[in-house]
This record gives structure tokens, sequence and C-alpha cells, in this order.
């Protein structure tokens, strides 16, 4: 996917002032906030989920390579293959090959963010196989020709208006009468047009939640049955998998399990959970003949060992970016890449690069609200602070920051000469804003109040002034 | 290689090379043993009251349960809520024993076929393996009697499940798969695939409000066979309130 980061600060403008942009935000947030909190509320156990969650992943990471290799062996056991890919091009060649070889001419999808990452749909198109997204979420987004807005909720930035609206200009042997007076028209008439292309289709494409050492599975959650008809139905199976997604057993499966659906989308446990072990066996009667996983490392194994080597126990819950504040008013797509949100901005700089991202760990106002709610006790802010720190050093921030910044610190050294030019700003500062609650704006500082007020000072003085006066007076 | 050049860049980045044998047997013996975690206190209870939580949490995940007294009621509740709903008395049937042993001729309006599911079939009657009281899920292993395809493509799935089949965690669910089930092919006891199933089909993809009946079934209906006294439902007694179960240490050191 083509990375509009950099032009972080125009795409979050554009998103601002985009009323049905505005108005999905805030229909769609609200509802994950209120159904988490209610799952988590019901499960006392919760916490201690996180950390047992959080060891097992430390765990995984530290003997990941054995895991891996373990997994393998299991996989080959079950009829399956493993296909090592290091690099996106190489996954990308690889699925294209398995297609061909299959004969592929459609190829059905279950929602796969790694799919995204690799840019599968565009490759397969260039060769003439058709992809056909069929998560709902997804297939409008394919009819739209967009990415995803959200790592869960594809299409967390549209309206209802907008779905009938694309309904009605794409799919062309709609009549004109048909009405889709409620959500269930839309869903009704999604599932019938893609009821023929599960039946149709030659190759199946999932991603994988978890891959499991013990037994050689993968495992999706869905609450469509989308990605189970897409696995089910073809001849072949390809399931993308990045190199974190496994696990050793089923109980830690399990008891990651437990965390996933309650931080996402509040449920309890998803719909369909659905472990694959291989091929067909003899006597099935249905399930692919081939089985082929196709698993990723593109840029991952060189974060462990490193300062964001945690990220890597991210399980996709989305809990992060629903309760960003940041992601709440400008959306996923301002992101400009596959992954919006705080796991974006720090997981984007690690896969593609700080040069072309530097503006995403910026974009964020460290309220730890992500942190608190991760069920994998991921320490997001902490990570982007190093990502700022990285990018000062590599001087990536912009002339004006520096300046100022390098000000700071040539004061902040000095703890007098600190002490006084707090003093003599905040005075000005009192003696400007004296009557006002806030500043609307202030001479070469519109950059923080074209965004937001700066409240006036309170009479007192700095806080270094405040605090001493205080001790003088409790030990008076 | 890509395999080799992966590898070799986790174990750089881990600082060490591959991992020493007696570290390795460690892990092993962590896979051979598949240790439990903390499982939550909601399902630790009495047989009456554990079946009666499933019930509820199937019911509560939008499905619909009907109990019965023994296999051979099962034809007049399938007759009755395929009539309840205004569907047809055709359905495919999961080629499974269990299935076939059930008095059908019982009820001579009902028609089936015992076979995997087309794309064309309204109804499914799938056997239910295992339920799960902690959250009301279904447990689907594949096999020549259960095929996948009936929880998928039929608008209407409708599930026989034996009441002694009721656990209360998934790791009990997995306990009792591994007990019973031998793969032939890779000699482990996963089969080709295992669905764990929480009611029926749904999206909240449209403004992120829920809908039923996305691409799977649109309704799940669980026919509830009690045979196992332990299990009837009984006078509200007084019941210890569920404790959870620690886990033991996932692995040494850990
Ligand atoms: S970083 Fe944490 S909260 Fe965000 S998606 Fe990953 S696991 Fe979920």
């Amino acid at each position: 996917m083509h990375v509009t980061s950099p032009a972080f600060k125009e795409n979050a403008a554009r998103a601002l002032a985009n009323p049905g942009l505005q108005k999905a935000l805030g229909t769609a947030k609200g509802a994950f906030l209120a159904r988490r909190a209610a799952a988590v509320a019901a499960l006392p156990e919760f916490e201690r989920l996180r950390e047992i969650g959080r060891d097992i992943k430390n765990h995984t990471l530290a003997n990941l390579d054995f895991y891996l290799e373990a997994y393998e062996a299991k996989v080959k056991a079950a009829g399956g293959q493993v296909h090592w890919c290091s690099t996106a091009d190489d996954a990308r060649a690889t699925v294209l090959a398995i297609c061909r070889r299959a004969g592929a001419r459609t190829v059905t999808k279950g929602k796969s963010m790694i799919s995204e990452e690799l840019g599968i749909n565009q490759h397969l198109e260039a060769h003439g196989i058709r992809p056909v997204e069929t998560d709902l979420g997804e297939y409008i987004l394919q009819l739209r020709q967009e990415a995803p807005s959200h790592i869960i909720a594809p299409a967390f930035h549209l309206n209802r208006e907008d779905w009938e609206a694309d309904f009605r200009r794409l799919h062309t042997d709609l009549p004109a009468d048909r009405v889709f007076a409620e959500r269930r028209d839309i869903m009704t008439e999604a599932r019938g047009k893609l009821r023929g292309s599960f039946l149709a289709a030659d190759v199946g494409i999932t991603g994988a939640n978890f891959l499991i050492a013990e037994t050689g599975s993968s495992v999706i959650v869905t609450n469509e049955g989308n990605g189970d008809l897409t696995q089910t139905l073809p001849r072949v199976h390809i399931a993308l998998a990045s190199i974190e997604k496994v696990v050793p057993t089923l109980e830690d499966a399990t008891s990651l399990l437990r965390l996933l659906a309650r931080s996402a989308t509040g449920q309890d446990f998803s719909v369909y959970t659905t472990f694959s072990t291989g091929a067909r066996r003899e006597a099935d009667l249905d399930g692919p003949e081939e089985y082929h996983v196709v698993l990723i490392d593109n840029g991952r194994s060189n974060m462990i060992g490193t300062d964001f080597q945690e990220m890597l126990r991210c399980i996709r819950c989305a809990a992060c970016m629903n309760h960003c504040p940041v992601y709440g008013v400008v959306g996923g797509h301002a992101y400009g890449w596959v992954y919006p949100g705080p796991m974006g901005s720090v997981l984007t700089p690690s896969l593609v690069g700080i040069e072309k991202t530097a503006l995403l760990p910026n974009a964020s106002t460290f309220c730890g609200r992500c942190e608190s709610v991760c069920p994998m006790k991921i320490p997001l802010p902490k990570m982007m602070r190093h990502w700022r720190e990285r990018e000062f050093e590599r001087h990536l921030t912009p002339a004006g920051i520096r300046g100022n910044l390098g000000a700071w610190a040539f004061l902040a050294r000095r703890p007098g000469l600190y002490r006084l030019a707090t003093r003599a700003a905040i005075g000005a500062l009192g003696l400007l804003g004296r009557g006002k609650g806030a500043f609307r704006s202030l001479p070469l500082a519109g950059g923080w109040t074209g965004g937001r007020d700066l409240p006036v000072p309170e009479p007192g003085g700095t806080f270094m002034a405040r605090h001493a006066k205080t001790r003088r007076q409790r030990h008076a | 290689m890509s395999k080799d050049a992966i590898l070799g860049a986790i174990r750089r980045g881990l600082k060490r090379g591959p991992l020493p044998a007696d570290q390795a047997a460690m892990l092993q013996g962590r896979l051979a043993t598949h240790p439990r975690h903390l499982i939550p206190a909601r399902s630790r209870l009495p047989r009456p009251q554990q079946v009666a939580l499933f019930v509820r949490n199937v019911e509560k995940e939008f499905g619909t349960v009907e109990r019965v007294p023994d296999l051979a009621a099962v034809p007049a509740a399938v007759a009755d809520y395929l009539a309840a709903q205004n569907l047809p008395s055709r359905f495919v049937m999961a080629p499974h024993a269990e299935l076939a042993g059930i008095p059908w001729k019982d009820r001579p309006l009902l028609e089936f076929e015992a076979r995997r599911a087309e794309g064309s079939d309204q109804v499914s009657l799938q056997h239910g393996y295992a339920g799960i009281a902690e959250t009301g899920t279904l447990m689907f292993p594949s096999e020549a009697g259960r095929p996948v395809t009936l929880n998928l493509l039929p608008e209407t799935e409708i599930v026989v499940l034996r009441a002694s089949r009721i656990r209360g965690a998934y790791e009990e669910a997995w306990d009792l798969l591994r007990a019973e089930s031998q793969d032939t092919r890779s000699g482990g006891f996963m089969p080709r695939n295992v669905m764990l199933v929480t009611g029926p089909s749904r999206s909240a993809d449209i403004e992120q409000t829920l809908e039923l009946g996305a691409h799977g079934p649109r309704r799940l209906h669980v026919v509830l066979v009690d045979d196992d006294p332990a299990a009837l439902p009984m006078a509200d007694a007084d019941v210890a309130p569920p404790v959870s179960v620690p886990g033991g240490p996932a692995a040494p050191g850990d």
C-alpha cells in the first residue's frame, strides 16, 4: 500500500473538515467503548488475564525461532505447506504462484490486515486474477476502491447513506424501486451477491489471528462466517500470517481469545473461532484439498531485541484506536498506511521506516488510554516517545521545532535562568490574558492555538514559585 | 533462503544461536503438557447450573434452545420448530451415526438427506460434539459425520447436543477432544477443522450496529437432549459461589 503518512497534517485537516466522516466517527465510537466496558466488567479475572496474555507472548517471542519450527513440522504432518517469506515481494510472488498452479480465476478473501500490508489484491488483479473481498465492510471498500480505516471495522468511516449510494451506483442489476430502508436490506443485498462468489472461487485467502505450534493450526475469528466460507469451499486455502502470530498451545491461544473479543467488539466470544489444521482428510466430505500457510516477516524480525519488540505482542484488537482521542477525530485514513491509531503509530515506522512516518508518533496527546486498555499491556506511549527521540536524533524534526527545543534545552540545563525565564513568561502571559479565561490565539504559537485554546495562567506565579511557597507555609 | 534468513534475524535479535538442546527439550515439554492458565470462575458450577449457564449464554448470543428428555423426542422438536419458523420440513442432516439412530419415521413429513451442505439448502441438522458453558459456545470438530458446510451454508442451523457433553471452560472441551479424537493423517488429535460457534452469524460493519444473518446462518437452534441425570434442572439449592482456578506455571521459570 502506498504510504501517505508524510501528509498526516493535511490528511487530518481534511478529515476534520469532512462532515460525513465526523458523523460516522461519532456514531461508531461510543458503541465500541460501551460494549468493551460492559464485557470487561462482567469478567472479574480480566486484569489477571491481561498479565497472563502478556507473559504468554513474551515467552513465545523469547523462543520465536523454536516455536516457528515446531509449528511448521506440525503443519507438514497434517498435509499442509508452510512458505517462509522475508519480504512483501516474496509473499506476493508465493501467493500468485499458488493461485496460478490452481488455475484460479476468482479468489475469495476473508478480512486480513496483512493482505492489505502486502497489497495482495492489486498484485492478483495485475496478473488477471479477480480477488473478491467477502467481509461486509471490506466488500463495500473494494467497490469504492478504498482502504480500510480501522483494523476490525474496515468501513468505520461510512454512513448508511454511503452504502446505499454505492450499491445503487455499482450493482447495476439492481431494480430502481429496490428499497434500502434498513441496515438489514443492505446486508441481504451483499449476502446475495457474495454467495455466487463463494461457490465459484478456486482459491480462498484468509489471514490468521493465531498459529498454534502444538497442533499446526491457523485460527481465524469472525462474526459473519465469511472467513469460514472462504477457507472451506474452494479447493485451495491460503492462510496469510506474520511470524509473531504463533503461540505454543491451544491453552495459550484460549487464554488470548478470552481477551481478544472482549477488547475488540465487547463480545464475550466472537461468533466463529475456527482452527484449521492441514488439508482435507480422506473421509471428509468438505474442506480444501490444499492448505498453504504463507509465513511473513516483512520487517518484524528486525524489531526483536529493540525498543519495539513488545509491539509484537499485539493481537490486533483495535481497543487502542477505539479509545484514542486523536483517532476519534481524524479517523483511520489520515494515518496514511495500513495500521492506524496508536498501534499504527508505533508499528508503521518499524515496518516502513521513520523517514516517511515521523509525524505519526507525534499524533498523540500522551493521555495513556491506549496502554490502559491494551489487553497485551503494550506500553504504546513509551514506544511513541522512543520514535520521537530517534526522529530528533536523526534530524527529521522540522527546523522551527528543533530551534525551540534547543532553546528550551539550553534553559533547562540552567535552573536559575530557567526560573527567571518562566517567571518572566508567565508574568507576561498573565498580563496579556487578564480578564480572559484562555487565549484563542497567541503570537508565535499558532501551531498550538490553531487546534486548541491556551488557558491564561492563574495568579500565583510559576509552579516552582508556588511549590516553594507551599513548603514554606507547611514548615511554618 | 527465506526460512534461514528469518530464523537468523530472530536469533540475532535475541542475541543467541539455535536453542541449546536442554532448553529446546524444556519447550518440547511445555508443548506436550500444554499447561492450563487461569480459568475464570464463571463456569465452575455444579452440573445443573453449568448446563443452565450454557443455555443462558446461547440465548444471550441470540441463539435458541429447547430441552428434550431423550433422542426419541428430537423429531417432534425439529418438526415443531420448523413449523413455528415457517420453514419447509426438509433439511440436510450430518451423516453421523448418532443422528441416524434417531426414530425419524415417527415424523414421516420430515424429509432429509444425510450429506454435506450445498448452496441451495435452507436448513441443516448438525451433530453437536460439545458445548462450552462459559460463553454458550458449540464445538464442531470436522469428520465424515460432521461436515463443516452444515455450519455455514443454510440460513437455519439446528444442532442436536447431548447435555452430558456440556463442559464449563474451553480447556475442558479441548481435553475431551484430546482424549477421544485420533487423526489418521497427522497422528495427533486435531481434525482438519474445529469450529467454535457462539450464536448465529452477524455483522456490525454498517454503522457499528449489530445485524444478524451476515454470511452464515441467521438462526441457530439447539435441541438439548437431557441424557445426564446429574445435569437436570433442580430447585434452587444453596450453591457455593464459583471460584476461578489458577493455572500452573506455563514453563519452568515462566
Ligand atoms: S496495541 Fe494493544 S490495544 Fe492496540 S490493537 Fe494491539 S493489542 Fe489491541
